[in-house]
């Protein structure tokens, strides 16, 4: 197999630039393992980020052949002869394949992604959550934060000012758990400028997410939760913001 | 010991090129053009109605004409293929529905929007007289 | 170099580095928490446990019950009285976690349902479908963003201890993206870096399990305990060593050699119970030890079935149902369909032990402190005398929590004695020559050895001679084998240059922390001349509680092989007796 990797050191290059590498591969590897081949084999300089192998912890996030993929689990078994590598598309590149997560990680930090509570939890036992209740907002706690969905958004891609769609994701996990009584509090952001209004639903986000967490359901979601909320204010009702 | 972050640009004006999944997102936006299109059809025919019998059947003379019966018929495949369908499609993003304890599969979602669509649809043909 | 004063530097983000920064921060707003972690926090480890995590919940069941099944699945190594702490504090550390969001699979009158597990007589075992350790970690992760006192720095590679006249005083760390070097001052390090799975070449750990700070204690004279003691979970997938969990025999999953038998049987785990049907602390549920070694002699006699990976034996969950497999095992459904192309529902899955956890660690007591005052360990990095001499699955992520909990504690008291960090010329001068030896490292060329080679020959020294079976001619030539490595290293060349993002030179670091380690697990392998747990021996196949119901403490001598000592294991209750997983046995 033909590896065309992106390579770009700020030290030495003014501009990324791609570099080929020759790999015999096996017929069972996922594309992370030829790059570890090309890693421990040919060239050690290859600058990238993994470590489970077995799509939990989203290290492995990269553009594979123009798709943002998770290497671990795109298999070359499905891939042409041909491969380009590129780091992650809409982040700056670091180095190589690795790229700079600031901005999401200060956006994950933004939509307040923890239980809030007005009341004390119960003593000494857990809530009662049914298993009805867990089924609302299971699909929404799988997102590992590999940030392919941040790659697909053509919006984030024009404005970085975009929470974007794991972040929002997250929040909406927040605002279905039975536990949370948060939701009008988080929603003061998400409905925010730069919220899930910069959204247009061009759905390309949940079609890439490897854990089919469906971050576009979650954002549409949120908008009519975000009118809701915002009529239930205006006309006074019982249930908006106290 | 110098970092130097490279920004890879994204166009503002052909970002769409990038992939086919963009470029369908396009040609769904698009429709709104025919959308404002149809609007103003509606405007000025609501002003022909409003006005006279003749000027009724001028309006309907003149957008049932071959050049304008080519241009519905495009515009229905544009409005079919990559809007309605691809909304049915996201439909269930945005009402999920639950029973019990597992969430109502997609299918049941989409289908029902159908089925509301063609019922719709044969009620409003029955109601102008087209059956 | 940049200097930071901070009150306590935690190395590791994961779910025990994260559990007690939250301790922490919620005891104390006012001190200053450095959280160190090579990689983001949700990257740490603690995202691939899948299983769940061991808390006393039914009415059936007893504290008295967990803690028998603990020490005598440690085979007597435990120190009990951390034991009775753990089991204490497991439930209310496990209701704390369901506070904080948690998403823990549910019975149907909507209570935290509990699994069986290997080795526990009583369901016990909390799970969040077959992704527990990766619901842990973001709930604990996302919870953390809650507390402005804890600092993140992510992607810093910690390098070395500071110390000075045996006091801990911080650590020298790297910024991964810039090559800038970092001198924290502090009075409290919490190690909490995880353990060193990397150093065999079949393990379900990820690329980040290195056992740096194992390594960084070490050096820095504190002695690791136990390290000979380490797991292999009996089913990994083949080739690719990822783990699938013991939730699957949980669930009624079994195991089957090439005739379609269920060997266990032969090995004191019979008799056969029904299938689909497990009885606790029997056959396929019996502790992860007695299942490892099971294959392995199943290997001896041919028995297992060839597949392109190597031998294997085979998981058969096709009983199990598809309905089932996807509630409770989707995960495990998606890697055995991705990785070895065998759909659980319908296929026999090829599994083989892999290397999973190391029971062994830094040397610490019940509250996680160390010989040196000011430095602490938890979780996987310490030894706490917990797990004995093979660890109970979802013993481990109680750990994170119970030990995070009471780390932060005594650390929290240690940090407000000591009332904040400072410097002096002889700290800067530590801090400076440890940089100055990695820019040496970074800068030295010519030499001919590569770091990909010497890891991979560590590898494979440490698989012949500290496997599942070890023997004395075995374990000495792996300690040999790896002392020439040690000296070897000085040889290698690190390629890359750059400062920005340079995994070439964390590599040739870590692979310096993991011949550490590595020394140290084969050291004990030779030392320990008897059969305990995880560390079996085909010249001493007994278990010797005369000369051997001790811990093993490997020191550091620079120069030479480690100097091993031993120390005495503290009962309380329950005295060295049999470990029986036979069925058979019951009435």
């Amino acid at each position: 197999m033909e590896l065309e990797v992106m390579r770009y050191d700020p030290e030495k290059d003014d501009a990324p630039w791609f570099q080929s590498y020759s790999v015999p591969c096996e017929e069972d590897w996922a594309i992370l393992d030829a790059i570890n081949y090309v890693k421990e084999n040919i060239d050690t300089t290859l600058s990238y980020r993994w470590s489970c192998h077995m799509m939990v912890c989203g290290s492995c996030g990269m553009m594979v052949n123009g798709e943002p993929s998770l290497t671990c689990k795109t298999f070359i078994r499905s891939l042409p002869d041909k491969v380009r590598i590129e780091p992650l598309e809409n982040f700056p590149i670091e180095r190589d394949l690795v790229v700079v997560l600031d901005d999401v990680m200060q956006k994950l930090h933004k939509v307040q992604p923890y239980i809030i509570r007005k009341d004390d939890p119960p003593e000494n036992e857990e809530y009662q959550q049914s298993r009805g209740a867990l089924a609302k907002f299971k699909q929404y706690t799988m997102c590992i934060n590999c940030m392919c969905c941040y790659s697909a958004c053509p919006q984030y891609g024009l404005s970085n000012d975009f929470i974007g769609p794991a972040a929002l994701a997250l929040a909406h996990r927040y605002n279905l758990d039975s536990r949370d009584q948060g939701k009008s509090q988080r929603l003061d952001i998400l409905a925010d400028h730069d919220g899930v209004w910069d959204c247009s639903f061009v759905g390309a986000c949940s079609e890439v997410c490897p854990k089919d967490v469906d971050p576009a359901a979650a954002i549409q979601q949120m908008k009519i939760d975000g009118a809701m909320e915002f009529w239930k204010q205006k006309l006074g009702f019982p249930g908006g913001k106290s | 010991m110098s970092r130097q972050p490279y920004v890879r640009p994204l166009s503002k004006t052909t970002w769409y090129m990038r992939n086919g999944r963009y470029k369908r997102y396009m040609l769904r936006e698009v429709t709104c053009i025919l959308v404002a299109i149809y609007c103003f059809i509606s405007i000025v025919g609501l002003a022909a109605l409003a006005d006279s019998p003749e000027r009724w059947a001028e309006f309907l003379a003149e957008f049932t004409g071959p050049g304008w019966v080519v241009f519905h018929a495009l515009s229905l495949v544009f409005y079919l293929f990559f809007m309605t369908f691809d909304w049915f499609k996201l439909a269930p993003k945005a009402m999920p529905l639950q029973l019990g304890d597992q969430k109502l599969p997609d299918q049941f979602i989409v289908i029902g929007h159908y089925v509301a669509w063609i019922v719709v649809t044969l009620a409003i043909f029955w109601l102008t007289g087209v059956i | 170099m940049q200097t930071i004063q901070t009150d306590i530097v935690i190395v590791g983000a994961g779910g025990g580095g994260l559990r007690a920064a939250i301790a922490i921060a919620e005891a104390n707003p006012e001190l200053n928490i450095a959280l160190i972690s090579k990689v983001y926090p949700m990257r740490s480890h603690t995202c691939a446990a899948e299983g769940g995590a061991a808390g006393v919940k039914g009415a059936d069941d007893s504290l008295d019950l967990h803690f028998d099944d603990t020490v005598s699945g440690g085979d007597w190594l435990c120190d009990q009285n951390v034991v009775e702490y753990f089991i204490e504090q497991a439930p209310r550390e496990l209701v704390q976690l369901e506070h904080w969001g948690c998403p823990w699979s549910r019975e149907d009158d909507g209570s935290v349902a509990v699994r069986a597990f290997g080795g526990m007589k009583k369901k016990r075992t909390w799970y969040a479908a077959d992704k527990s350790g990766f619901h842990i970690l973001h709930t604990l992760f996302q919870t953390s963003l809650q507390f402005p006192s804890i600092k993140r720095y992510d992607e810093y590679f910690a390098l070395e201890l500071l110390h000075e006249d045996g006091k801990c005083r911080g650590v020298v760390a790297m910024e991964m993206r810039s090559g800038r070097f970092f001198q924290f001052n502090s009075p409290v390090v919490i190690m909490a870096s995880g353990g060193g799975g990397q150093v065999f070449p079949f393990t379900t750990n990820g690329a980040i399990k290195t056992g740096d700070g194992m390594a960084m204690a070490y050096r820095a004279g504190v002695p690791l305990k136990d390290m000979e003691l380490v797991q292999y979970h009996p089913t990994g997938l083949p080739g690719t060593g990822i783990l699938l969990t013991e939730g699957c025999r949980g669930e009624g999953g079994i195991l089957i050699n090439k005739d379609g038998y269920r060997y266990l049987q032969d090995y004191g785990m019979g008799p056969e119970t029904p299938i689909g049907e497990p009885v606790l602390k029997t056959m396929e549920l019996g502790p992860r030890d007695r299942l490892s070694q099971a294959f392995w002699h199943e290997q001896k006699k041919g028995n297992t079935v060839e597949t392109p990976w190597g031998d294997c034996v085979m998981l058969d969950m096709r009983h199990l149902g598809e309905k089932k497999i996807n509630e409770r095992l989707p995960l495990v459904r998606e890697l055995a369909s991705s990785y070895v192309g065998h759909d659980p529902v319908t296929d026999l899955v090829p599994v083989r032990p892999v290397i999973h956890f190391m029971m062994g660690g830094i040397d610490c007591n019940i509250a996680g402190e160390t010989r040196m005052p000011g430095l602490f360990a938890l979780g996987e990095t310490a030894c706490s005398g917990l797990h004995g001499a093979n660890r109970l699955g979802s013993n481990s992520l109680t750990d994170l929590l119970v030990s995070g909990k009471r780390t932060a504690q005594q650390a929290c008291a240690f940090a407000e004695a000591a009332g904040g960090s400072s410097d002096d010329p002889a700290l800067t001068a530590q801090a400076e020559s440890i940089v100055t030896g990695i820019r040496e490292l970074l800068q030295q060329s010519g030499g001919d050895e590569s770091i990909s080679g010497i890891r991979r020959e560590m590898k494979t020294a440490l698989e012949a001679g500290a496997g599942i079976y070890r023997d004395e001619e075995g374990a000495a030539t792996a300690c040999e084998k790896i002392a020439g490595l040690r000296q070897r290293y000085r040889a290698i060349e690190v390629h890359d240059k750059s400062n920005v993002f340079n995994t070439d030179l964390q590599q040739a670091l870590e692979l310096r922390n993991m011949l550490d380690v590595a020394e140290t697990i084969a050291e004990g392998s030779l030392e320990r001349r008897e059969s305990r747990g995880a560390h079996q021996r085909l010249d001493y196949t007994e278990r010797d509680d005369v000369n051997f119901l001790k811990h093993s403490l490997c020191f550091r001598q620079p120069d030479d092989r480690p100097r091993v000592e031993w120390m005495d294991v503290t009962i309380t209750r329950s005295k060295p007796g049999v470990r029986d997983y036979s069925g058979g046995k019951k009435k």
